[in-house]
Parts: C-alpha cells; sequence; structure tokens
C-alpha cells in the first residue's frame, strides 16, 4: 500500500510540473502584450520597452520560466504586472471567498441529495423514484451560471427578497454575509445537488441488492429500517468517494458563479488579470486551481485505498 | 488604511426577508452615504504608470486635484490655483495659489509641490499622456503661494492637460505607495478598497473647500451589464455611472423611482480607416464608404435615438464645435457613382472590432449599409482591449476598425502619421500645430477649420457622439448634465 501511494504522490508531482508547463506555455502565446494594455491607446514604443524591462518580460522565455517556478516552490507568485501588488497575498484573500461558496455549495447539494437520492433508490420501480430520477437528469443538464440568473430575476429583482450579488465578509457583517451567500450557494448547490443525487441513488440500489440487506428484510425489517441499519454505512463510500471529485467541480463552477453574482473570488480575479493581460497573476491563479484539482484526486486516492479493502487488494 | 463599516440598514432588510415580497430599497433614507456602479474596475490606483480611465475616474477631482480643472461647459476654471495669469508671448504661466491647501496625510500644500508634481510627471510618469509636459522648460517657485511655469513654446493643450490627470498636485511624502495608498488634496480620501468589488472614498475633515454633502461614496464595479443593472433594480445602487447598452435603459425609463439623466461625453465613435491600405488611400473609396452609412438609422438602432451627430472629432462641449455630420449626407447612389469613378466596385475590406457592445452593434449597421452599396466588409470580433491593441493599434492591421475615443480634445492624433489611421495630412498638421500656438479666437478657428478639413477628406468616419446616460434613485441631486472630464465627480452628489 505504501508503495501505491508513493506512486501516486510521484503521479501528482509529475502533473503539477506538467501543468506548469502547460499553463506557462499558454499565456506566452496568448496574444496581446501587458505592457500595451496597461500604457493604453497613447502608449510611445520607448514606453512599452520600457515596462517590459521593469518586469523583466524581455528576458528568454526559459529564464522567467525558470523564475516563475523556482518563485512557486517557494509560495513566492510574484508581483502583478498591472498593479504592482504581490500576488500571493491577493490569491490568499481570494481563495477564501471562493472557498465559503463551495462549501456552502456543498451544503447545499447534500440537503438535496441525501434524501432525493435515497428515495429515489427505494422508490426505483414506482412513478415518483422515476419522476426523481427524471429532476436529477434536468439538474445535470442546466449549467449553474443559468440557474444563477434565473435565481437573481425571480428573487432578488422581481421578489426583492435578497440581494442580487455582491460579497460582503463574515467579519464585518454576518448578517449581509448570510444574505448574499444564499442565492450563489444554491445555484452551485442544485446542479451539483442533482448530478449527486443519482450518484447517491445508484449506491443505494447497489446495497439494495447485497445478500446482507435481503436476509434483513426476510427477518422482518422494514425496507427503511433495514437501509438505515445496514445499508447506509456500506452505501458511503462511493458517495464520499464522488463527493470529494465533486468539491473540484464546484471550484471550477463556483469561478463561474463569482462572474453572475458580482463575487470578488478567484474566479473573477482570474478574468480580470485575462482582460488586463495580468499574465503573472492568471498564471498564479490557475496553478492554485490545478494544485487544488490534484490534491484532491490524490487524497481521495490514498483514502480510497485505505478504506476498501477490496481495492487494496486489486492493487496488488 | 482603515476599513469603514458602511451604514448599511441590516435590520429593515432582514424584517423585509422575514416579511417575504415587500419592496424594499437598502439604500433609501441615508443621506449621507451612496453607493454608484460602474463597469470598469482600476487595476491599480497609480494612475501615473497605468493608463486605465477607472483610475482617474474615481480618484481625480475626489481625491486628487488640479491647478485647474474643466468646467461642465468644457471650459478651464479655477481649482488649487486661485487665479492665474498667462503672458503676452503665451508661454509664462503665473499660478496664484489657495492657501491653508492640506493633503490627506496633514502636509501643506505650497509651490514646492507644484514644481515637485509637474517635474515628477516629465521624469517618473510612464504613461505617454505625460509627453504633454516635454513642453515645459522650467517651474519656479516665487513664493509660497505663487509659481510660474515657463514653456519652451505656446501650448494651448498644456493648460488642458493640467485638467486631467497629469495635472493631479502630488507631495513629496505621499508617492511611495500609489498604487494602493493615494495622497491628494481633494475632498475625499481612499477608506478601502475590496478588490474585485468596490473602492470607498470617505469625506475628509479637513478638506480646504467647501465640504461635499455625501459622507461616503462607494464605487462598486461589475463586469457585466445585467448584473449592474440587476443591483439598481433591487436597489443595492443609488447611481449607475454609465450605462453601456441601450436596450438596459427601458427598465428604468417611465419609472417614477428612477432618472434618467442625458448628455454629451467627449467619446467619438469613429469608423477608422486605414490610410496606408491601397483602397482607403483613396479619397473618393471613403467618401464612398461615408454616404453609404446613415448616421441617424445607426444611433436609432444602435443607442435607441440616444447620442449625438457630429460629423468630426469634436464634441458639442468644445468652444470650435460645429455640426458636421452633413458633410457627407447618406446617400447610397452617390456612393455607388463615387465607387464606379475609384474603379472600387466590389471592395472587401477587413473589418476587425473591439468586442464591446457599443462597437460590435455598431459594426453590424456599418456593415449592412456598406452591403447595399457593393462593399463587403468582414467582422472580425477581437478581445478587448488586449488583442485590439495588439493587432489593429499597435500592428495597424486591418482595414476598418469602430472604436470610441474617450480622451477630451483628441484632434491631434490625426496629425500624427504614425498612429494607427495612418493619415499623413500637412494641412492638418500645420493648422493643428499653429492652434496649439495661437491663443483665443485664433485657436478657435484654427480647431474648426481643421476639424472641417478632416470631415470634407472623411480621414475617418464620425459615426456619433456616445451618449452620457446615467440612472440615478430619483432623490439623488448633483448629478452631471455632460461628461467631459476624465473623472467621476462626486462632490456635487447629495439626496434629497
Amino acid at each position: 500500500m505504501a508503495l501505491r501511494i508513493l506512486r501516486k504522490g510521484l503521479i501528482f508531482l509529475v502533473s503539477l510540473g506538467v501543468a506548469s508547463v502547460v499553463v506557462f506555455a499558454f499565456m506566452a502565446v496568448l496574444p496581446g502584450d501587458p505592457a500595451r494594455v496597461a500604457l493604453g491607446t497613447n502608449a510611445t514604443p520607448e514606453a512599452v520597452a520600457q515596462m517590459h524591462e521593469r518586469y523583466g518580460t524581455d528576458r528568454p522565455v526559459l529564464v522567467q520560466y525558470w523564475d516563475w517556478v523556482s518563485g512557486l516552490a517557494t509560495g513566492d507568485f510574484g508581483r502583478s504586472y498591472v498593479s504592482g501588488a504581490e500576488i500571493g497575498p491577493q490569491i490568499l484573500d481570494r481563495l477564501q471567498v471562493t472557498l465559503w461558496l463551495v462549501l456552502s455549495g456543498m451544503l447545499v447539494a447534500l440537503l438535496i441529495a441525501l434524501p432525493l437520492g435515497v428515495a429515489a433508490a427505494m422508490r426505483h420501480r414506482h412513478l415518483s423514484g422515476t419522476l426523481l430520477s427524471g429532476f436529477s437528469q434536468l439538474g445535470v443538464a442546466v449549467p449553474n451560471f443559468l440557474v444563477g440568473i434565473m435565481l437573481i430575476t425571480l428573487f432578488a429583482v422581481h421578489l426583492r427578497w435578497l440581494p442580487s450579488g455582491g460579497w460582503t465578509a463574515p467579519a464585518e457583517d454576518p448578517g449581509a454575509f448570510a444574505r448574499r451567500l444564499v442565492l450563489p450557494a444554491v445555484s452551485l448547490g442544485l446542479v451539483q445537488g442533482a448530478i449527486l443525487t443519482r450518484y447517491v441513488r445508484s449506491a443505494i440500489l447497489d446495497v439494495l441488492r447485497e445478500d446482507y440487506l435481503r436476509t434483513a428484510r426476510a427477518k422482518g425489517m422494514r425496507p427503511y429500517q433495514a437501509l438505515v441499519r445496514h445499508g447506509l454505512r456500506n452505501a458511503a463510500i462511493p458517495v464520499v468517494t464522488v463527493l470529494a471529485l465533486q468539491l473540484a467541480t464546484l471550484l471550477i463552477g463556483a469561478v463561474v458563479i463569482e462572474r453572475v453574482f458580482v463575487i470578488p473570488g478567484l474566479g473573477s480575479l482570474l478574468l480580470d488579470g485575462v482582460g488586463n493581460r495580468d499574465l503573472l497573476l492568471v498564471q498564479g491563479v490557475v496553478m492554485v486551481l490545478v494544485l487544488a484539482v490534484l490534491l484532491l484526486n490524490f487524497v481521495v486516492d490514498v483514502l480510497y485505498t485505505a478504506l476498501d479493502p477490496r481495492i487494496r487488494m486489486a492493487a496488488r | 488604511m482603515s476599513t469603514v463599516a458602511l451604514p448599511r440598514l441590516s435590520a429593515p432588510i432582514m424584517a423585509c426577508v422575514l416579511v417575504l415580497g415587500t419592496g424594499c430599497s437598502a439604500g433609501s433614507g441615508d443621506d449621507s452615504s451612496l453607493s454608484i456602479g460602474f463597469t470598469a474596475e482600476p487595476a491599480s490606483l497609480d494612475f501615473t504608470t497605468d493608463d486605465g480611465v477607472a483610475i482617474p475616474e474615481v480618484l481625480l477631482t475626489n481625491v486628487y486635484e488640479g491647478l485647474v480643472e474643466l468646467a461642465p461647459d468644457g471650459g478651464i476654471q479655477p481649482a488649487l490655483a486661485d487665479s492665474w495669469e498667462v503672458s503676452d508671448d503665451r508661454r509664462t504661466y503665473t499660478f496664484e495659489l489657495n492657501s491653508d491647501v492640506t493633503f490627506s496625510n496633514g502636509e501643506s500644500f505650497t509651490a514646492e509641490d507644484v514644481k515637485f508634481s509637474i517635474e515628477r510627471a516629465q521624469e517618473e510618469w510612464t504613461i505617454s499622456l505625460a509627453d504633454v509636459m516635454d513642453v515645459v522648460d522650467t517651474v519656479e517657485v516665487v513664493s509660497p503661494t505663487e509659481v510660474t511655469v515657463e514653456l519652451s513654446e505656446p501650448s494651448n493643450a498644456w493648460l488642458y492637460a493640467m485638467t486631467t490627470r497629469v495635472g493631479a498636485m502630488f507631495t513629496p511624502t505621499g508617492v511611495d505607495n500609489l498604487d494602493t495608498e493615494p495622497v491628494g488634496t481633494g475632498p475625499y480620501e481612499v477608506a478601502d478598497w475590496t478588490r474585485g468589488d468596490s473602492i470607498t472614498l470617505q469625506r475628509r475633515a479637513d478638506y480646504w473647500g467647501e465640504q461635499p454633502a455625501t459622507e461616503t461614496v462607494e464605487f462598486r464595479y461589475f463586469d457585466d451589464e445585467n448584473a449592474l443593472t440587476n443591483a439598481m433594480l433591487t436597489g443595492d445602487l443609488d447611481v449607475i455611472s454609465a450605462l453601456a447598452a441601450a436596450e438596459s435603459l427601458d427598465q428604468f425609463t417611465g419609472d417614477d423611482q428612477y432618472q434618467v439623466i442625458e448628455g454629451t461625453t467627449n467619446g467619438e465613435v469613429v469608423l477608422g480607416l486605414n490610410h496606408e491600405r491601397d483602397a482607403l488611400s483613396d479619397r473618393r473609396v471613403r467618401q464612398a464608404i461615408a454616404h453609404a452609412i446613415d448616421q441617424e438609422a445607426l444611433l436609432e438602432t444602435v443607442w435607441a435615438g440616444h447620442g449625438e451627430l457630429i460629423g468630426s472629432m469634436v464634441p458639442p462641449t468644445d468652444p470650435w464645435y460645429e455640426d458636421l455630420s452633413e458633410v457627407h449626407p447618406h446617400d447610397p447612389d452617390r456612393a455607388e457613382d463615387l465607387l464606379e469613378e475609384a474603379d472600387a466596385e466590389d471592395l472587401t475590406l477587413d473589418f476587425p472590432v473591439p468586442n464591446l457592445p457599443y462597437a460590435m452593434d455598431t459594426a453590424r449597421v456599418v456593415q449592412s449599409d456598406l452591403e447595399d452599396v457593393g462593399i463587403t466588409a468582414e467582422i472580425e470580433p477581437l478581445e478587448f482591449p488586449a488583442v485590439w491593441l495588439e493587432d489593429v493599434f499597435t500592428g495597424h492591421d486591418y482595414d476598418m476598425t469602430v472604436i470610441q475615443h474617450s480622451e477630451g480634445r483628441d484632434m491631434p492624433t490625426f496629425a500624427d502619421p504614425d498612429y494607427y489611421w495612418g493619415y499623413d495630412n500637412e494641412d492638418v498638421q500645420d493648422l493643428l500645430a499653429e492652434a496649439d500656438r495661437s491663443g483665443g479666437e485664433e485657436q478657435t478657428e484654427h480647431m474648426a477649420e481643421a476639424a472641417e478639413l478632416l470631415a470634407e477628406d472623411v480621414a475617418a468616419v464620425f459615426l456619433y457622439l456616445q451618449p452620457m446616460l446615467i440612472v440615478a434613485d430619483s432623490g439623488v441631486e448633483g448629478l452631471p448634465d455632460n461628461r467631459v472630464s476624465e473623472s467621476f465627480d462626486v462632490t456635487p452628489l447629495s439626496r434629497s
């Protein structure tokens, strides 16, 4: 098992390295010169050259890459081309906002998926179960930004129950924080919840077919009783795995939702950076996102191996 | 920098949430704070190294002041300078400064700061707007409240530039962290900047002039036009500084809760023509293009009739304005004749356009008008600003483009043959140079003549002037009639 974890760790590191090359290369071929964008329509060639010199963008690409990667390894993201501010603290600030979104979205998803998934599985032969599956199919097909726009139109613009967007830090005003979090969290959670419902349903269905559950039923337990007593824990393993992987999807979904709700998280930082051709900033944000996704995958892999003896056996 | 807790009305809003469904407006009832929506956030607060227009929009006049400023009618009026005199040879300017002016870091403002600021613009500023300071020979401190500026040659452009960000006054002790901590003499200081969200200005207690009515003004930033109008509709905003698309307007007109203010700007929307291209170097082809476009219909389509036809590079707020929109009236037959004369039938033109709502909408109308006279315009949307700047502006790789030129008094770009229009006309160059050297009436005459020449020669097709469309709560007062400055001046704003 140690060998397996070591191998996974190695794959994680190599993936990270490859991602850094790809991210850097993508930025290098992106049209648009950061100095031009900062200096605008009146820029003289001298001013542009001066700007390049100041930010070191006139050096060979390999030197720039090495500087960047070795900086990253020590947690130094460099300084923004446009504002001159340090990038690391900015990313950290924005990451906190995005994490609130992701976690609250996950909570909403769970609140939807657990009851619906169980109900859909238990009643899979009935019309209501089919309807529930249908609902989750629909949810999977709808992009979360569209859900966001619809929620804003209904609850913010027409009913005026909640704000249409913006952000307040929880420490500043908990009430305003909560009000502003509701709609984005629901937009993220609805879609993720629909996806998760399907996994919960099939995990429960699998468990229902197991011998031990049939035995429990034979002993006279009612279906829900048997499931709660014996089935849920077993159904949890695949669901928890999916949940962890979904965190990565949620993180990416949050990037889009931030745009719709004008929330100053990583997503809006990324988009502003792209617009301003603030390349170091964009590279930094993308690497943080890549790191988060790879790390989640790695952790899930390891936990999965540790938890389920069958996988451990298969890995030998 | 301290964080300012905004006096938001949490309790009433909570009540509204509980009572479900009653219309409630977050801003109303509090007359000492205003929240204004904008579409572009500054990347930094340092307008000496970053060209972005969003920076002077929030900082100029509100946080930084200059010796002179632009009046709403486009004239130049006193600000930090109480008065000024110009020598007969128009090369020496003597400014009398207001006393008792302090910077937000407590320093007094004196003639030394004027010298420091102008020399700093010459030496340290990296944005090329500062090139206008090249004409300054010396700055001499006569007394703490008197300063003379000697120019190497007379220049009207210089005094005008002193009303823009280039003329902003700094103190030597306040320039260390310009990108985050601006220090100016204005009535407000930056109290908080939540990146990606808002900048909060706080009224200064020790301001030298008249105190503005509103204590805190929040500039809130929205990348998305829908999010901006939604925030206004839900009562989260008191003012939308500029609507980017006319279709958003319908939601506010005819509702007593809102006021819509329409005025002019300095933003000429221009169909830029690349004179370095063979077909377009022929004046008849350019005239044909001008005749082919129905500008009135275009304005109707793109801006629902708001905005103004100008026909030249001059907004109505400049002294040498003249309506030149009828120099090449809409006349498709004439256009076809001209194309035939020039032997340019079946012309196909590259038409890269910034992917901004007004530019794309405008380009589509132009494309269809040109098609009617046999010109094929191939629209290619380009990401703005990065790709447009690289391909069109720097690379001159285009036949036609649509772009708004929003700097004030920007006609002199037509005197620079290396500028992306590639327009090289000695008569225009002489007239503009002469206008900058001469004073009063003579300047006005030369500028007007240059504008006419540009229109007749179709140096570009001057499509229309971008309208200023402000939406505000009906109770907000003191909003501008026109936008002529780089600044969004919040000092006259109040709520009844």
